[in-house]
């Protein structure tokens, strides 16, 4: 982006709830069942179906509010949002307008070598989703599948407070982090649990903000930085060419890296809310609200703190362990079923652990029922029975878990030669023939140790402990 | 003297009649469906297996409450396996696959469903002439034209005019506006609409959810009480169904009242009726003084309103309430080139008149830019008129006024749709309010035609509006 521009951009972050049922029927709420399977007669908008509140969406939503900052409204209410589509049964769908259960929240995201930026959000309001509609499968024919109609959305609306593509996948990123730890959204993007509407618009820095587009609809971070980079630049070139932006929404097309306006028909909605009779206020109380706070457990943030404070880590070790909620259920585990130092188990953890992690493209959880066995290796090592070597190489045996590492360690011969008679014979073998050199080391040539150390090892084939090997050397060096 | 359903239950269990008679009896003049009160009557053999049930029941003296009673359902409740279609075109192929919550209740009570009652379309009319299957008559007939066809009130105008021809004992209404009290004044037949919340409303094809409320249509003050008493249970699938305990409301029904009792008439209400209209609230004060009941004045300052605020209220929730009929899914599909032409030729083709009105005008209403002038300023009158019912029922104990401002009209006479609308004049305030209202038959017109009185009563107070209307029955009992 040139820097005669600046963007101003707002984002509305749709989250699909972590619950058993969906929002107003008892059907399951769960993604990849067989098309129409998890479908009742609420769902299908049956002639007089009611819809009946599942209050542990409200939880979720309370939950959000804690997390997320925001007042939690006492009083809302959920009303009706009535357009003509396939794939929304009822005629409407069923949302938050005048009265959101969640207003005027705030993020603190961070920003690449500068101060953290403060995201304000207006409002999160729950409503339903509707279902799919496939029309590209058959050239005449459209497919319904209602399995994803009324599964609870909570739509969290920021103010235009981001100003780059950098700043929208910050805001996001955080934001889906704190909905899984906090088990209110799984995050899965590319399943479409959580899924984005950008709003942006251009300005030379100092002039009153410029018209805006909306971008409907996207589902990864990189689809969203693609997007605002190519219709920044689109609007950019419209104004420096003498144009003017026309208020519009957006399609991005995945394939091209493109954005294009909707047909005006696609959008022009005049949606006729109204309070929906068939459900009543939502009214809670202080205590409904307060007894949900202590169920949300540690947020990312304060997890950081205490990483770095209580287990001496260091902060870019603590990132990159907070980055996923799994990484701090096993980091944690751990840390509290062993007393090897926290700060080697983190180290090994993103180093060595990921990477297997990663080569064999498994999930983290699949540590879940292995940390006796990283645990049991980690003490061989720091009671110095194995070098940090032999470590590294029988990683992928210890997480395969078909052996204990003691067994392993026994069984190929590996544990580390710390016997002082045993290794003073190989130090002894290793100084013979070598009295230039000693004579160097005498003269003050600290290089000579290395070369001393590395000749003993050489002869222990790995297993000598470097640490004793240096203290004997020294002693025998100095006299 | 049609009978009544502890008189009937009696002749059963003294086995003066089976439950097989009793049914062909009810049965054989549904078939004939002489006054098109029925949409649908059940095949021959469809109560077979509940009968011999319910004889059985008798015969082993452990009748159900409602065991082996003929009803008529109207055509808006949805009936497992029976075709339900709300009396429109768009759902006359549609064929349940549940049962309301309420008719599920009378089923449990052992009770006989004849058929499915005619009403008007989405039960949006005054008359029972929106139908799509044609226009209801009323039994009843005017001594001075016996030759004309009159209405039946309306929207359940088939419901009223099936117990009125003996075609069942007693039929299941809703009452959106005065859609039961109208139709069983103008039919001579008891009808009540419960408290907003007592009954619930799963089940029933929805027209305005706010407003709907299902209730009997019968014989006798009596039978009404039956039918409450099985229909008036909490159901945690409707959100807006009351969980207050219930009372049994035939219990006691009988005895007298143990406090004095004030009755409020709305002089407003009785301004411009004609004089057969008002000789009915005359004669009511008469009958009821003997009874330690003391009539006053109240004066409403919102009846002017009432009707402009439900025809804003009811059409904005039936626009967004009938919008699921877009032929996708169910019902009638009319095809088109592109979706909005399979929405347009399926809803013009599936719709009649009223129905598209009051959608257009509902559509209208909810508007941006329209919304603040009409929906939202009908919500604040409705709260108005709310506060109004409960600033007099501060004085009163009940409300006493007509059912409606006229006899039954001929079939085709008022043509325009406000005309039809005022008809509800009486029975709209009290559904803005969510009140109870029942309505009973009082006198003849001059022309021989039923004339009924509302009673209206505070907040689930059914218990002791149906005792009061049950002492205005006996006292008014007229020779017909």
């Amino acid at each position: 982006m040139s820097n005669n521009w600046e963007m101003v951009i707002g984002l509305e972050v749709h989250a699909q709830l972590k619950t058993n049922s969906k929002l107003f029927s008892s059907t399951p709420n769960q993604f990849g069942s067989e098309p129409n399977e998890n479908v009742n007669f609420i769902d299908s908008g049956m002639p007089g179906m009611l819809p009946v509140l599942n209050f542990g969406c409200i939880e979720k939503a309370i939950k959000t509010g804690f997390a997320l900052n925001f007042t939690i409204n006492k009083h809302s209410v959920f009303e009706r949002k009535n357009y003509f589509y396939p794939d929304l049964p009822q005629g409407y769908q069923i949302s938050q307008f005048e009265y959101p259960i969640l207003s005027e929240g705030y993020i603190d995201i961070d920003q690449n070598n500068k101060e953290k930026k403060r995201i304000r959000i207006e409002r999160a309001h729950l409503e339903q989703d509707a279902g799919k509609s496939i029309h590209d499968i058959d050239p005449k024919f459209s497919f319904i599948d209602l399995n994803r109609v009324g599964t609870p959305l909570l739509e969290i609306v920021s103010y235009p407070d981001l100003s780059s593509a950098d700043d929208v996948v910050n805001y996001m990123s955080s934001l889906r982090q704190i909905l899984m730890y906090i088990d209110v959204c799984d995050g899965n993007m590319q399943e479409g649990s959580l899924r984005a509407d950008v709003n942006l618009s251009v300005r030379r820095p100092g002039e009153d903000l410029g018209t805006r587009c909306e971008i409907k609809n996207l589902n990864s971070f990189k689809f969203i930085r693609q997007a605002i980079e190519f219709e920044s630049q689109r609007q950019i070139q419209i104004i420096e060419s003498g144009g003017k932006i026309e208020q519009n929404t957006m399609l991005f097309d995945t394939s091209t890296g493109e954005t294009r306006a909707m047909r005006s028909k696609e959008f022009s909605h005049d949606y006729r809310y109204f309070p929906d009779p068939d459900l009543l206020p939502i009214t809670l109380s202080q205590e409904q609200i307060d007894i949900i706070k202590p169920t949300l457990g540690e947020l990312p943030n304060q997890k950081l703190d205490r990483y770095i404070n209580e287990f001496k880590l260091d902060k870019d070790i603590s990132k990159i362990i907070i980055s996923e909620k799994e990484n701090t259920i096993i980091f944690e585990k751990l840390v509290s079923e062993s007393d090897v130092n926290p700060k080697t188990i983190a180290s090994w953890l993103v180093g060595d652990i990921f990477a297997y992690i990663k080569e064999n493209q498994k999930e983290v959880s699949f540590l879940e029922n292995k940390t006796q066995n990283i645990i049991e290796l980690l003490q061989l090592i720091s009671e110095d029975v194995i070098s940090n070597k032999v470590g590294k190489d029988i990683l992928p045996k210890v997480i395969e878990g078909i052996k204990s590492p003691k067994d392993l360690v026994k069984e190929m011969g590996l544990e580390q030669v710390s016997d002082t008679h045993e290794l003073e014979q190989i130090i002894d073998n290793a100084l013979e023939g070598e009295e230039e050199n000693i004579n160097k080391f005498k003269s003050g040539s600290d290089r000579v140790l290395g070369y001393f150390v590395g000749k003993c090892l050489k002869a222990t084939k790995g297993k000598g402990n470097p640490k004793m090997i240096n203290k004997i050397l020294l002693e025998k060096l100095s006299k | 003297m049609k009978k009544s359903i502890s008189q009937i239950k009696k002749s059963l269990q003294d086995k003066s009649i089976s439950v097989n008679e009793l049914y062909q009896e009810y049965f054989s003049i549904a078939k004939k469906n002489s006054h098109n009160s029925f949409n649908f009557v059940v095949n021959e053999d469809y109560n077979d297996h509940n009968i011999q049930l319910s004889q059985s029941r008798y015969d082993s003296g452990k009748p159900l409450p409602l065991d082996g009673i003929p009803l008529g359902i109207k055509d808006l409740f949805c009936t497992k396996g029976i075709r339900t279609t709300a009396s429109s075109k768009i759902l006359s192929n549609f064929i349940p696959q549940y049962e309301s919550f309420v008719t599920q209740q009378l089923i449990n009570d052992g009770s006989l469903f004849i058929g499915k009652n005619n009403c008007d379309e989405f039960a949006m009319g005054s008359s029972n002439e929106t139908s799509y299957f044609g226009p209801v008559i009323n039994p009843r007939k005017s001594k001075n034209a016996p030759n004309d066809n009159f209405v039946p009130g309306g929207s359940s105008g088939g419901s009223a005019a099936s117990v009125a021809e003996g075609a069942c004992v007693a039929s299941m209404g809703t009452d959106t506006g005065g859609s039961i009290r109208q139709p069983a004044s103008l039919c001579g037949l008891v009808g009540l609409k419960p408290t907003f919340g007592s009954c619930s409303r799963w089940g029933i094809i929805a027209f305005a959810s706010s407003l709907d409320q299902a209730g009997p249509i019968t014989n006798c003050v009596e039978d009404a009480a039956y039918i409450l008493n099985s229909i008036n249970k909490h159901d945690f699938n409707d959100s807006t169904s009351s969980n207050h305990q219930r009372d049994d409301y035939v219990t006691n029904l009988h005895t007298k009242f143990d406090q004095s009792i004030k009755i409020g008439i709305p002089k407003d209400y009785l301004k411009d009726l004609n004089s057969d209209v008002l000789q009915q609230i005359e004669n009511t004060k008469k009958v009821l003084s003997k009874h330690n009941i003391e009539f006053v004045d109240v004066e409403f300052t919102t009846t002017d309103y009432a009707l402009s605020t439900y025809y804003i209220i009811a059409p904005a929730e039936a626009s967004s309430n009938l919008s699921r009929y877009d032929g996708i899914r169910y019902g009638l599909r009319e095809d088109g080139k592109n979706l909005d032409e399979i929405y347009l030729n399926t809803r013009t083709s599936g719709f009649g008149e009223e129905v598209t009105r009051r959608i257009l005008i509902g559509t209208y209403v909810l508007s941006a830019g329209y919304y603040d002038a009409y929906y939202r300023k009908a919500q604040k009158v409705r709260r108005l008129i709310k506060n109004d019912f409960q600033r007099i029922f501060q004085d009163v104990d009940f409300i006493l006024t007509p059912t409606t401002p006229n006899e039954a009209f001929k079939i085709g006479d008022k043509l325009d749709p406000i005309s039809m609308y005022m008809n509800d004049v009486f029975t709209v305030p009290t559904s803005l309010a969510g009140l109870p209202g029942i309505s009973l038959p009082s006198g003849l017109s001059s022309n021989g035609l039923p004339l009924g009185i509302q009673i209206i009563g505070n907040y689930f107070q059914e218990k002791n509006l149906l005792k009061l209307a049950l002492l205005a029955e006996k006292e008014l009992a007229f020779n017909e």
